[in-house]
C-alpha cells in the first residue's frame, strides 16, 4: 500500500500543475427542472487484477455505464471511441485522449478476486478541469455480489457530480404478472433495481396485491387472498418466511404501509361494505381506527417523521386527496383539482406527494407538494397507477397497463421532472413495485 | 493529500433464496362466480346449476356505484327466495369492480357491492350467518376488452354458493 500513496502523491503533483492552467469549474449537474444537456462520460474496463478478475472487468463498467445512463442525466462515450486503453489503474490519465472524444468525466478501477471475494477500487475524473473528483474508494465483498459493488461505485458518481443522494444500490418488490387478463397469475418478485437478480417470493397459487418494503428493507408487507379473503401478510425477505397480521372472521384487509419506526402498519380495514384506516403494532396485534366515517378511506402513506399520514378518501363524492396526524383527527383535503386522485406517497425527502390521477379516461402519475400546490403530472396512459419513490426522491416506478383484451401490465419509471420516462426490465409483466431504501 | 482512502464495506450482499414453497391453497373461493361446489343439474332445482342459470348468480352495478337496481333487486329477491328454500346452503358474495380504477380503491368498491347484495338478502330474510362477502376488487374480470360492453358485466357481485357440510 505505500507503493499506492507514493503513486498517487506523484499524480497528484502532476494534476495539481494541470489544473491550475485549467479555468473551468467543477464537474457538476444542477438538477433542475429545465432541460438537461446529458452529462458525457467514459468508463473503460476496469483492469483485473489477476485472471481470476477478468470475467468482471468490463461487466462492472457496463453496469456502472448503464446506471448513470439510465438516469437520463449522464450520456456515454461509447467504449469504441476511446482513444486511451487504462490498463494500469496508477497509471497517469491521458486526459488530452479523453478530452478529445469530449467525455467530462471518466471512471476508472480496478478488480481483483480471491477466495470468494472481491475488491473493487475506482477513481473518479474530472476531464476539464485534469483533477479527480473527490477520492478513491475501495468496496469489498462477495464475488457474487459484483452487480452491487457495480452500484455503489455508480452511486460515488452520481454523488458527486449531481450531489444528490444515490439511488442504485437498491431493490424493487413487485407482483410478477402472467397469463391472459381473464387468469391472471401473480406472484411476488424481489429484484435490483434495474431488474436483475430476480428471484420469486411467493407462488402464484393466491392473488397477491401491492407489496411495500419496511424502512430497513428487510420485511416486505403484502395482500394476499390464501385465506379466500384479502388479508395483510408480513414477509421476512432474508428467511422467507410470512405470517397473517389480521385475520378477523368477515374483515378484509388491504393497502399496507409501514410506518418509518418498522413497528406500525397502517392499512385499510374493510368490514359490512365500509373501508376505513387503521394502525397496528407489528409485534402486538394491536389496532386502532384512524378514520371513521361511511365513505371510503383508503392508501394511507406516512410521512418521513411518521407524524402525518396522507390518504384517498371519497368523502366529498369523489376519490381526493387528505392529510391527517398520524394517530387520526381531522384532515385536510390537498387535491383540488379536476379528476380523482389516488394512491398517493410520501416522498423520502418529505417535499412531496406522488399520486395516481384519473381524469378525462385517462390516467397520470404526479406529483404535488404536501399543501397540494405546484401539481405536475409526469405521465399519461390508458392506465398509469401505483407510484412508489426511488431512495433518494428523485425517480418514480410505476405500473403501466396496456389497453384491451390483450392488456398487459409493465414497470416503468421517470423521473420527478417528468423526463425519462422507461420501461424497467422484468421476464413478465409487472404491477405494484415499492422501492427499497438504499441498500447497506 | 490524505492517500487512497480505503473504505473497505464489508457490505455483505445478502440475496434472498429463491422460494417457491407452495402457499396454502386450502380455503381457495371460486374466482370467476362459477360455483364452488357439485354444480349438479339446471334440471334439478336444489343444485348450483339451477340457481346460477335460472334464479340467477349474479347482479350489475353502474359506474362507481354500489346502489342496487331495480333488475338487480329481482335477482336478488329471487336469491333470497331460492336460498330461504334451500337452506343447506351458504354463500359468499363476490364483490368485482371494472379496471377502470386504482387497485385499492376498486377493492373498496368491490367490497360495498358485495355488502350491498348482503344486506338486501339479509332484509328479505336469509340468515346472515350463511352469507360472507369478498372484495376482488378488479382482479378477476369475466370480460377482457376495455369498452363499456365488457366493464359493465364485470362490474359485479356474485352469489357463490356452497354447500353448508363442506362449506
Amino acid at each position: 500500500m505505500k507503493w499506492f500513496v507514493l503513486a498517487l502523491t506523484v499524480l497528484v503533483a502532476m494534476l495539481a500543475s494541470f489544473a491550475t492552467a485549467q479555468s473551468n469549474g467543477p464537474l457538476r449537474i444542477e438538477i433542475t427542472e429545465g432541460v438537461i444537456e446529458p452529462l458525457p462520460f467514459a468508463v473503460p474496463d476496469f483492469v483485473p487484477n489477476g485472471a481470476a478478475a477478468n470475467e468482471y472487468a468490463a461487466n462492472l463498467s457496463r453496469v456502472i455505464a448503464a446506471d448513470l445512463s439510465g438516469t437520463g442525466l449522464f450520456r456515454e462515450a461509447p467504449v469504441s471511441a476511446h482513444i486511451s486503453r487504462v490498463t494500469d489503474f496508477s497509471a497517469p490519465i491521458q486526459f488530452a485522449d479523453w478530452k478529445a472524444i469530449n467525455a467530462q468525466a471518466l471512471i476508472t478501477g480496478a478488480v481483483s478476486v480471491s477466495g470468494g471475494k472481491a475488491k473493487v477500487q475506482f477513481r473518479v475524473w474530472d476531464i476539464f478541469s485534469g483533477a479527480e473528483l473527490g477520492n478513491g474508494l475501495q468496496f469489498a465483498g462477495p464475488v457474487d455480489g459484483w452487480r452491487r459493488m457495480a452500484h455503489k461505485v455508480a452511486d460515488e458518481v452520481y454523488s458527486r457530480i449531481t450531489g444528490e443522494d444515490p439511488y442504485f444500490d437498491s431493490r424493487v418488490v413487485f407482483v410478477n404478472e402472467s397469463g391472459p387478463k381473464n387468469n391472471r397469475r401473480k406472484r411476488l418478485a424481489i429484484m435490483d433495481y434495474d431488474g436483475a437478480n430476480l428471484q420469486y417470493l411467493t407462488d402464484s397459487s393466491a392473488i397477491v396485491l401491492a407489496p411495500r418494503f419496511s424502512p430497513t428493507g428487510d420485511r416486505v408487507l403484502y395482500t394476499s387472498y390464501e385465506s379466500g379473503f384479502p388479508r395483510i401478510y408480513v414477509l421476512d425477505i432474508g428467511k422467507v418466511t410470512r405470517r397473517v397480521l389480521e385475520s378477523t372472521d368477515g374483515i378484509m384487509s388491504f393497502a399496507p404501509r409501514f410506518a418509518p419506526d418498522g413497528k406500525t402498519v397502517v392499512f385499510s380495514l374493510s368490514q359490512g361494505g365500509n373501508t376505513d384506516i387503521y394502525n397496528m403494532n407489528v409485534s402486538t396485534g394491536s389496532r386502532s381506527r384512524l378514520t371513521s366515517s361511511p365513505s371510503i378511506e383508503t392508501a394511507p402513506s406516512y410521512s418521513p417523521d411518521g407524524r402525518q399520514i396522507v390518504f384517498e378518501s371519497d368523502r366529498s363524492g369523489t376519490q381526493q386527496l387528505y392529510v391527517m396526524p398520524a394517530t387520526g383527527g381531522e384532515a385536510r383535503r390537498i387535491s383540488f383539482g379536476k379528476g380523482r386522485y389516488g394512491t398517493p406517497v410520501w416522498s423520502p425527502r418529505g417535499d412531496l406527494i406522488a399520486f395516481t390521477k384519473q381524469a378525462s379516461n385517462r390516467f397520470h402519475i404526479g406529483v404535488m407538494r404536501v399543501d397540494g400546490s405546484e401539481e405536475r403530472l409526469l405521465t399519461a396512459s390508458f392506465l398509469d397507477e401505483g407510484p412508489t419513490w426511488s431512495p433518494n426522491g428523485r425517480v418514480i416506478m410505476f405500473s403501466r397497463e396496456t389497453q384491451g383484451a390483450n392488456g398487459r401490465s409493465s414497470l416503468y419509471s421517470v423521473d420527478i421532472s417528468g423526463r425519462n420516462l422507461r420501461a424497467v426490465r422484468t421476464p413478465d409483466g409487472g404491477s405494484g413495485p415499492s422501492w427499497s431504501p438504499l441498500q447497506r | 493529500m490524505t492517500g487512497f482512502r480505503i473504505t473497505a464495506l464489508a457490505a455483505v450482499v445478502g440475496l434472498v433464496a429463491a422460494c417457491t414453497s407452495p402457499l396454502d391453497d386450502g380455503n381457495a373461493v371460486d374466482l370467476n362466480g362459477t360455483g364452488a361446489g357439485a354444480l349438479g343439474s339446471a334440471s334439478d332445482p336444489t343444485s348450483i346449476a339451477y340457481f346460477q342459470e335460472a334464479i340467477g348468480d349474479r347482479i350489475l352495478f353502474a359506474v362507481d356505484q354500489s346502489t342496487l337496481s331495480d333488475e338487480a333487486r329481482v335477482v336478488l329477491d329471487a336469491q333470497a327466495v331460492w336460498l330461504t328454500q334451500n337452506p343447506d346452503y351458504s354463500a359468499v358474495i363476490e364483490g368485482h369492480a371494472d379496471e377502470q380504477g386504482t387497485t385499492d380503491y376498486n377493492l373498496a368498491l368491490g367490497a360495498r357491492r358485495a355488502n350491498a347484495a348482503r344486506e338486501y338478502l339479509v332484509s328479505r330474510g336469509v340468515a346472515g350467518n350463511r352469507l360472507k362477502v369478498v372484495s376482488y376488487g378488479k382482479e378477476r374480470p369475466i370480460e377482457v376488452c376495455s369498452e363499456e360492453s365488457c366493464y359493465e358485466r364485470n362490474r359485479r357481485a356474485v352469489t357463490v354458493l356452497s354447500g353448508a357440510l363442506t362449506g
